[in-house]
């Protein structure tokens, strides 16, 4: 295969790659959020479930994929809010709590999903849309600017929360909440608040993840569509180092990982193309995790871990411990 | 504060407590350790609401629902143990939970500000700067800084000399003293009879939880009449009194003749700790056996890492660790604590006694691989010899079965020797043993300590206590910066010299 | 006036008991809250899938009996990681595995007109071996370099289950189907006559036996514990602990991988796509339920294999998963009135 050849599987890749990327990223960025008060929302992968069937529950009730949207975000985080219950009120084990989360999201989409699977019908869609100019640029083009409104509203929203958590007094609490809760505390910031708050908003974001599955990439809704992304988000928030900028690097290479696969498929090279070959393939997210996630681990016995003190942690004024 | 009362469960931490800040003047809280100090001026500070009683700011009583309305209310609490995020800078600590401003944080703005208002008060920080990089005073500044933001009328320190070398001290009390002219109310926590005579200007005794004296003026008492107060009458001429009465006394008297090979021997032993900077440079020390030897130096100068260095939890990655000879650098923690090294750790709730399992599981962490090779624990005989152990070590616990947890700081602590000396140590690391103990608990467990020595065992003894190391200590080795400034032996080591080694400023061999 | 909290000290098992049962009775009566906002029947729901799970004879309690031994098993594996807070959440990827290598010695490895009981012994071995060392990789990865369990071990959940598929519908599979071949009479396990019930329970529950003996009475035990109380003691007192993460991670995977070899040997008789329901997942909700307790562990897991077969009877599928979250919500909210005392407040 000739040079160009290359360039153009390369590039389609990585436009691809960004497009599967997005709801991951809206899952990532939801979970970093949570992560940064303190708290380890470990039921992504129900709450995207959750967020992609009411997107398409609601995206066909009204006819438009906006309200789908908002729908999704709506119902994931109410959902999130019985977590947030379980962990900031009754400082319930913060990882069983989470697990129980993703259960109960994953049965409930089932239940009320079981009349849609499938049924696609007049789904109104998040299309793809091409910024004027700026997609006709010549490797950059295809990759960023030839991408769904969804995609967009991703990228942008990546250095919008880094903004408000960095430089913003909400954000300054939010980060205090999450690494030395006492203090925030003693200082008069709600720990309770802010926890709510940071829950309901990842698991929110989670939501739109889902529903930017089912309602741009798939669409419609399957049970159990999600295959792992929400479990991929925690890693990549790990990977991130919890910084929501480089959650998109992430975002990108996993998207592109999944990908690879189909894109493969495609081409006439003699190992990759073995049918065979594609049960390996569709390992290579998963193994890709786990090598990201020793990778940072061995940066962090180094050089300290980034991670929120707090994290996983539950907080109760006044205890000694 | 009137008739202020507050129960923990079936402990009465505060009962009946009065006490009265005023303006312009230090009013000093004195008392020992879990009087209840720090319980009342949590009330104060919206930390802890009391059970019964009231507090009055100006003449006005106020009900303080959390520690904002405190704050608001113009009560700025110092905290014995910081209240500030490491990973934080200067100037993002200081901004924690203030009103203003309400929305962007403007980064550039607040740093000449608080530049400004550090200047003013005779400080200097790096607003920009990550606190985790700081030193211990320094911290103390920042958090000093904190409450000095929010415009704090009523100031309390609580144990502000804890983390302060003795050359740093007087300048301390300059700045205080500079505070109170300026017009605010301050109150000072402390257990040092010298600081409530030097600075303050009344003082009120709090005795378990009691008042035992109410605003006394300074000009009235001496310390033997406070050390009277903070005792009772009829214990000052125990083992608690003694400790008390001015000049520490030596508990531990000379070793054998200067030993054969040491018992503990570091050579240019370098560790890294948590960040990954250096904790440990080139550090050499000797213990020999029957020997008590003393680390002090101010917190974060590598006693951590030089603790953990020797039990094994740390890997040293230079250098060699001695042990009556045999190179022990690498080996596991369990074949050194089978060799012969005991370890009464720093933080005692978290590395030192399991929380949730009974006292009898934690008596048993040394001795349930006894007899060895077996897959299983002979419960019995464990739970027998736990009972002993409680018996004789005087250890107070509702059961057996008590999950540690609950038991009282010097009682876990007493657990926690308990255990390592029946392991039979040939040198024991201790850190911090006495850290927020009572007098009395504190005085038990230096006499242990002063006994194993007595009985051949090295005693590496690491703490901030200068009285401490002072009383038990053969010798005494400043650690600064990783590296030993200098040791000096037991009738050389002045408070004065030894500051002046924790601060760097002398180098003896 | 406000409520304020102050702890407890220890609480009976008596009082344990109570407030989970109120706790698993609060799940339903909110289980049943969410069926009705679904336009469904809660009382109806229940009642159907009670009959077919407990009152339906003998053949429903073979059916549930069937359902929940893979759930002990896999129960059990995860009690024990759970209660040295290692949070092996990837038990269903441990089981998929030993039950390839199952298949394998079943199918493909060894002869087969061996003897039943040799037969039978090696692939249980053999998918013992395959679970302990699939989890063990995730052990050595936290021991070594502390990376989180929970995600290693969810990872390789998906890997097992696409290096099946591989196997399935490539090397094994029979006719271009994506099945294996049947196994051979010496490769199944025996079953009571006439019903479902098969050797495997009797195994589960000898299985939950030793696990119970092991955690009272042996060395490895009392680290576990120890361990899972305060990682920080453990070290200090020279426990080994990165040894001991490895082991029991071990442990963990091999009983899940036992479950594997027991639902292919003793109820499919052959590899398939999808012949678990999530039992390694179910099982994490098992051993929270069972607050880690061995014995406990094998009667909730018959509470929640009656739920899988009843749920069989009621549409749609997804009532036994919301049911599942729902129950593990409330039981781990409730710790909270079990470790604390509410009390009123005066003041604020």
């Amino acid at each position: 295969m000739g040079e160009l050849g290359l360039l153009a599987f390369t590039v389609n890749l990585l436009a691809a790659g960004l497009a599967y990327g997005t709801p991951l990223l809206f899952a990532t960025l939801g979970e970093v959020i949570a992560e940064r008060a303190g708290v380890l929302n470990l039921g992504l992968e129900g709450l995207m479930l959750l967020g992609a069937m009411g997107g398409v529950m609601f995206g066909l009730a009204s006819g438009s994929a906006m309200v789908g949207l908002g729908a999704a975000f709506v119902m994931a985080a109410a959902l999130s809010a019985i977590h947030a219950l379980a962990c900031v009120s009754l400082r319930a084990d913060q990882v069983v709590s989470g697990l129980a989360l993703g259960f109960l999201g994953t049965g409930l989409a089932s239940i009320l999903g079981a009349p849609y699977v499938g049924a696609q019908g007049q789904l109104d869609r998040f299309h793809v849309v091409e910024l004027p100019l700026l997609a006709d640029l010549p490797v950059l083009g295809p990759v960023l600017f030839r991408q769904s409104g969804l995609t967009y509203a991703a990228l942008l929203a990546a250095p919008l929360i880094w903004l408000l958590l960095q430089r913003t007094r909400p954000g300054l609490h939010l980060r205090a909440v999450g690494e030395n809760p006492a203090a925030a505390d003693g200082l008069g910031v709600s720990v309770t608040l802010h926890r709510y708050a940071a829950v309901c908003l990842g698991g929110g974001l989670a939501g739109v993840g889902g529903a930017s599955l089912s309602l741009c990439l798939t669409p419609g809704y399957v049970d159990g569509m999600t295959s792992g992304i929400g479990w991929i988000a925690l890693g990549l928030t790990i990977f991130a180092r919890w910084d929501p900028r480089r959650a998109i690097l992430g975002a990108l290479l996993f998207g592109a990982i999944r990908r690879l696969p189909l894109d493969v498929q495609g081409l006439e090279w003699p190992l990759l193309s073995n049918p065979s070959s594609g049960y390996f393939m569709n390992m290579l997210p998963y193994l890709f995790v786990i090598a990201v996630l020793v990778w940072g681990r061995r940066r962090a016995l180094e050089r300290g871990s980034d991670a929120p003190a707090a994290l996983g942690l539950p907080f109760v004024r006044g205890e000694k411990r | 504060m009137r008739g202020i009362c507050k129960r923990f469960g079936e402990v009465r931490a505060l009962d009946q407590v009065s006490f009265s800040i005023r303006a312009g003047q230090v009013s000093a809280l004195l008392g020992e350790n879990g009087a209840g100090k720090t319980t009342l001026m949590q009330v104060l500070a919206g930390v802890q609401p009391p059970d019964d009683g009231e507090v009055e700011l100006d003449g006005k009583a106020v009900s303080l629902r959390g520690p904002q309305q405190a704050i608001a209310l113009g009560v700025g609490m110092v905290h014995q143990h910081f209240q500030l995020v490491p990973t934080m800078t200067v100037a993002e600590n200081v901004l924690l939970g203030c009103p203003r401003p309400r929305l962007w944080l403007g980064r550039r703005a607040a740093h000449e500000e608080l530049t400004a208002l550090a200047a003013q008060h005779s400080m200097s920080i790096d607003p920009a700067a990550p606190v985790w990089t700081l030193a211990v005073g320094q911290r103390q500044q920042v958090e000093i800084l904190k409450v000095l933001h929010r415009g704090a009328r009523v100031l309390v320190l609580d144990e502000p000399t804890a983390v302060l070398t003795p050359l740093e001290i007087e300048p301390f009390f300059d700045a205080l003293r500079a505070l109170v002219s300026a017009g605010a109310a301050v109150a000072l926590i402390t257990h040092k009879l010298r600081e409530v005579l030097a600075v303050a200007s009344t003082v009120t005794v709090l005795r378990r939880g009691r008042v035992v004296a109410a605003d006394l003026p300074v000009d009235t008492v001496d310390e033997e009449r406070l050390g009277a107060l903070i005792l009772g009458e009829g214990e000052v001429d125990g083992e608690a009194g003694r400790a008390w009465s001015g000049a520490p006394r030596s508990v531990t008297s000379s070793p054998a003749a200067a030993a054969q090979t040491p018992r503990l021997s570091l050579r240019r032993v370098e560790a890294r700790g948590p960040r990954g900077e250096l904790a440990l440079r080139a550090l050499d020390l000797e213990v020999g056996s029957g020997e008590v030897l003393g680390v002090a130096g101010v917190s974060g100068n590598g006693q951590r890492e030089l603790a953990e260095v020797v039990v094994g939890l740390r890997a040293a990655t230079s250098g060699a660790i001695l042990v009556d000879g045999a190179e022990v650098s690498g080996w596991s923690v369990r074949r050194r604590l089978d060799h012969g090294i005991g370890y009464v750790p720093e933080d005692r709730q978290r590395s030192g006694v399991s929380a949730g399992l009974s006292v009898m599981h934690n008596l048993a962490l040394r001795r349930y691989r006894r007899p060895p090779g077996r897959a299983l624990c002979d419960w019995g005989a464990l739970a027998a010899h736990a009972a002993a152990q409680v018996e004789a070590h005087d250890i107070r616990v509702a059961s057996l079965q008590q999950p540690a947890g609950q038991l009282s700081g010097g009682n876990a602590q007493k657990l926690i020797l308990a255990r390592e000396i029946d392991a039979g140590p040939r040198l024991l690391v201790a850190a911090q043993p006495t850290r927020g103990l009572d007098l009395g608990a504190a005085a038990a467990v230096r006499a242990r300590l002063a006994a194993l020595a007595q009985g051949g065992c090295a005693v590496l003894l690491i703490s901030e206590e200068l009285d401490e190391l002072l009383e038990l200590a053969h010798r005494v080795a400043v650690l600064y910066r990783g590296h030993v400034a200098g040791t000096l032996q037991r009738d050389e080591a002045t408070p004065e010299r030894l500051g002046r080694l924790m601060l760097g400023q002398e180098a003896s061999l | 006036m406000r409520l304020g909290l102050i702890p407890r000290h220890q609480p009976s098992p008596r009082r344990r008991a109570a407030v989970t049962a109120l706790a698993l009775v609060a799940g339903l009566a909110l289980g049943a809250l969410f069926l009705v906002a679904a336009g469904i029947n809660p009382l109806a729901a229940y009642a159907a899938m009670a009959r077919a799970a407990f009152f339906g004879g003998a053949y429903s309690l073979s059916d549930t009996a069937v359902k929940a031994t893979p759930l002990i098993l896999c129960g059990l594996g995860c009690a024990l990681a759970f209660r040295m807070r290692l949070w092996n959440v990837g038990a269903e990827g441990q089981l998929l595995l030993g039950a390839w290598a199952a298949t394998g010695v079943a199918s493909a490895w060894l002869p087969a007109d061996m003897p039943r009981l040799l037969m039978l012994t090696s692939m249980a071995l053999a998918a013992m071996a395959a679970g302990a060392l699939y989890a063990a990789l995730a052990g050595w990865l936290k021991a070594r370099a502390g990376v989180s369990e929970i995600l290693t071990t969810l990872m390789l959940v998906y890997v097992a289950t696409h290096w099946n598929n591989y196997w399935i519908f490539g090397p094994w599979s029979q006719g271009g189907f994506p099945l294996t071949p049947v196994f051979p009479a010496s490769a199944r396990l025996w079953r009571l006559s006439g019903l479902t019930l098969h050797a495997g329970f009797v195994l589960a529950l000898l299985m939950a036996a030793l696990v119970w003996w092991l955690l009272r009475r042996s060395r490895l035990g009392f680290e576990v514990e120890v361990i899972g109380d305060s990682p920080e003691v453990a070290r200090s007192v020279g426990m080994p602990v990165a040894r001991d993460v490895v082991l029991v991670l071990a442990a963990s995977g091999a009983l899940a991988g036992l479950a594997g070899m027991v639902e292919v040997s003793g109820v499919v008789f052959r590899l398939q796509e999808r012949f678990s329901p999530g039992y390694g997942f179910t099982a994490i909700i098992v051993a929270w339920l069972a607050r880690l307790h061995p014995g406990a562990v094998v009667v909730v897991a018959l509470l929640l294999g009656g739920l899988l077969v009843g749920s069989r009877e009621v549409q749609p599928a997804g009532i036994a998963t919301m049911l599942q979250g729902l129950l593990l919500f409330c039981v781990v909210g409730s710790e909270l009135f079990m470790r604390y005392r509410l009390v009123r407040r005066r003041h604020g």
